[in-house]
């Protein structure tokens, strides 16, 4: 949409007003990164809002064309930092439609669990930095983020790092897990729905969240699928497409679990949808924790390159695989000419293109909207920029 | 989705529309068909592929390509994948914005980062890099500036702030200029082994 | 919804709750989970990795790394620099003159230790190295590298003791096929039949050096 602005007079009882344009960020607590948004107020009413973006622009996908394929996988950690266990599984499914690898059972088990996981620490973080922007300062963010260290605990023990996890190869998992992490796991599992409950009594029925959240930023369904919006945004605007439903990657197509869908698609949609996500990927870790089978955890193809990833060559062709990460659609697409290096090596970040319509939402709103409705869709940079 | 019936389906609707199967893949061997052949799998009833999923740009030496991966949210089913291929020296396809929406952030980056212009576009402009940055840094056979080695401009300006430059980089500067050369950095290539 | 506010006030009972809770339970439970560090810290985990340290075995010179340079091409930063030695007549020897590690530069991600085909390399948990200056104090070199096994079983005892029991087991399978074949060498002397040609096993730890 591009509206041309003049600064326009308008009378009102004597008053000579005209438009303002503002920049929020890029150093700001509330835009979740180095990133910056052009507004042009007409007193606190948005009238056009411009996101800005590549502040922090790494050239990831020019990094991994010089680089063997498993020499990669430490820098997808770096695209979205919350959840890295997630990035690493679209990238380890992407080379592995490539190369036409198969995983074992154990081993796809162990992925969806970490990835269940991912999306628990991604979702309850989302809500505690939402409430971040609403105003309450700082309560929710901690009560959310003791949970959130639970977790991160549990991904020092398997992986060796509590963020930059750097644990999926392609071909299965780097390390295997003790029934000791196990019953840790299922801890944790059975100990979170108390937490949710305590979360939400203090939180979702709440007058002043639902007077600030509710008709806020409201997205319809239409504009939603043509903006190639993917994720909890999607969902709580009424669309029911989830990829683990459709497309039934990995091991998903053997658990039970419903896809929650929000009426409106305003900002209390989109946390009631992240709350009730959160509530499916316990039941999803349940099942996984019951009936996860002994065996290997790596592709017995794969074994030779473990220790000479410079010397892994896929066949030459192209491959792209997408994930449901916590943020929406996140694809690999990577194209091989039969060298260890790959020729093209492109990331679809969801972050990235969910800012497609911000303007849309945003217009009208008031400033502090906003800020709300940007924390409700949820950005990360590292993705965003790549 | 199986590509020969894809194929045919758009043949049998459009008429001449010069298309290949390429590694399951559909290339839309014009480029100016590109929105006609959208246009359709996105309208029609057998199809709605109404979800853009990614826009992709490569760089092939002799040619740069863009791949669009379709996929439809109300059927459900699985991708179709259209690519367009230009040469380098004008490389203009017409843009989707107008039929898909997310399409407009992904162009604007490949844009920038290849310089494949997309026409139609309501807003092209770069979007990583910063404005004024010249060179598409993803294209093959772009090369970066040494940031270690000054020019000429680059001493000038640091005398006149009060800098004292080595010498030999100085002197490094003046050769490069009576050259006619920039400062460029080697590209490192990974050992081929 | 009885009155206008409950959900305020319920949600401030949540607080209150927990903040009355706070003095008499523990981390567990819902109470105070400040660890103040420095006085106070966690336990350390031993999968952690942090940043590389190279092994020697009994005494500093008796280290296990050969400079083959896998560790510094696979590594995806680019921030290992090895530079091998050589005696006085310039042969080459299985021994590192220069092993550098630039601290500002690696991202602990531990691909090093995965490549390295002679057990030389691994994960250490250090990571307090603030200093003042970046030049000298972040640049490791080899001498601050170099630390004994017995540290390393000090560190992640369930992996060291995984890797003794490996590298014992091949050092007696190669002891054992020498064996084999010096017996079967001096039987061949012995007897002045033309004998078959002696069975040499490979090495049982040192796969081919590729460059």
């Amino acid at each position: 949409m591009n509206k041309t602005f003049e600064a326009k007079d308008v009378n009102l009882a004597g008053i000579n007003s005209s438009l303002l344009e503002v920049n929020i960020g890029p150093q700001h607590p509330s835009t979740h990164g180095v990133f910056r948004m052009n507004a042009v107020l007409d007193g606190e009413v948005i009238v056009s809002l411009k996101p800005v973006m590549g502040y922090l622009h790494r050239n990831h996908e020019q990094i991994a064309e010089n680089m063997s394929y498993a020499a990669s996988m430490p820098y997808t950690d770096r695209l979205d930092y919350f959840n890295s266990m997630s990035n690493n599984l679209g990238y380890a499914l992407s080379v592995e439609k490539l190369a036409g690898l198969e995983v074992p059972e154990r081993a796809e088990y162990i992925r969806v669990i970490m990835a269940e996981l991912t999306r628990l620490i991604n979702h309850i973080a989302v809500i505690g930095f939402l409430l971040n922007d609403l105003g309450a300062f700082f309560t929710p963010v901690l009560y959310a983020f003791r949970e959130r260290e639970k977790i991160l605990d549990i991904f020092e023990e398997i992986s060796g790092s509590r963020m930059m996890c750097n644990y999926l190869r392609f071909g299965g998992v780097k390390r295997d897990l003790s029934p000791a992490i196990l019953e840790r796991i299922r801890g944790v599992v059975t100990a979170f729905p108390r937490f949710l409950d305590e979360f939400e009594t203090l939180l979702t029925k709440n007058e002043i969240l639902c007077m600030r959240c509710q008709n806020v930023g409201v997205l319809s369904p239409e504009l939603a699928i043509n903006a190639s919006i993917t994720g909890p945004l999607l969902r709580a605007s009424g669309v029911n497409y989830d990829i683990r439903k459709v497309d039934g990657y990995s091991v998903y197509p053997r658990f039970q679990f419903k896809v929650p869908l929000g009426p409106k698609g305003d900002v209390y949609d989109r946390y009631y949808v992240r709350i009730l996500e959160m509530r499916e990927s316990l039941k999803i870790l349940d099942q996984a924790l019951n009936t996860i089978p002994a065996g290997e955890i790596m592709s017995k193809k794969m074994i030779p390159f473990l220790k000479s990833p410079r010397n892994f060559k896929p066949p030459v062709g192209e491959a792209y695989a997408r994930v449901e990460s916590p943020k929406g659609e996140l694809g690999f697409y990577v194209v091989s000419d039969g060298t260890p290096q790959p020729w093209r090596y492109h990331v679809r970040a969801p972050s990235f293109i969910n800012l497609t319509i911000l303007e849309d939402m945003c217009l009208g709103q008031k400033v502090a909207d906003a800020i709300i409705i940007l924390g409700s869709v949820d950005i990360v940079l590292g993705e965003v920029d790549r | 989705m199986d590509t020969e019936k894809v194929k045919a389906d758009l043949e049998k609707a459009l008429g001449p529309v010069a298309l290949k199967s390429v590694r399951s893949s559909l290339l839309v061997e014009n480029a100016q068909d590109l929105p006609k052949v959208a246009k359709f799998l996105k309208e029609d009833a057998a199809y709605r592929l109404d979800y853009l999923s990614s826009v992709t740009a490569s760089d092939f030496i002799d040619y740069l390509e863009t791949v669009y991966h379709l996929y439809s949210m109300e059927k459900k089913t699985g991708p179709v994948t259209l690519r367009v291929r230009v040469p380098r020296t004008d490389p203009k396809i017409p843009s989707l914005v107008s039929l898909y929406r997310g399409a407009e952030f992904q162009e604007r980056d490949n844009f920038d980062l290849f310089g494949i212009v997309y026409e139609g576009h309501p807003d092209l402009r770069r979007i990583m890099m910063w404005e004024g940055f010249e060179g598409f840094p993803m294209r093959k056979d772009y090369l970066q500036e040494d940031s270690e080695t000054l020019e000429s401009v680059d001493v000038e300006w640091l005398e006149k702030n009060g800098v004292k430059v080595p010498e030999a980089a100085k002197a490094k500067a003046v050769e490069l200029r009576q050259q006619g050369k920039r400062a460029l950095a080697e590209r490192r290539v990974e050992d081929k082994g | 919804m009885m009155y206008f506010g409950e959900g305020v006030v319920k949600g401030m009972m949540v607080t209150l709750k927990a903040f009355v809770a706070s003095y008499f339970k523990g981390p567990e439970d819902g109470g105070l989970f400040t660890v103040e560090y420095p006085e106070q810290r966690l336990p350390e985990k031993e999968n952690f990795r942090n940043f590389p340290f190279l092994i020697y075995d009994n005494t500093p010179d008796n280290l296990r790394c050969v400079a083959c340079d896998i560790c510094a091409k696979e590594c995806p930063p680019k921030c290992i620099y090895i530079v091998r030695e050589f005696d006085k007549d310039n042969k080459p020897l299985k021994r590192p003159a220069v092993f550098n590690i630039d601290h500002t530069v690696c991202m602990n991600c531990g691909i090093c230790e995965e490549a390295c085909p002679f057990d030389a390399i691994y994960m250490d948990h250090n990571f307090e190295i603030a200093s003042a200056e970046r030049n000298e104090n972040l640049l490791f070199r080899k001498d601050k590298l170099l630390k004994s096994n017995e540290y390393f079983h000090k560190i992640r005892p369930t992996d060291a003791t995984a890797i003794d029991e490996r590298r014992a087991a091949a050092e007696a399978k190669k002891k054992a096929a020498e064996a084999a074949a010096a017996q079967k060498a001096a039987a061949a002397q012995a007897a002045p039949k033309p004998a078959a040609p002696g069975t040499t096993t490979p090495p049982a730890a040192e796969p081919p050096k590729t460059v």
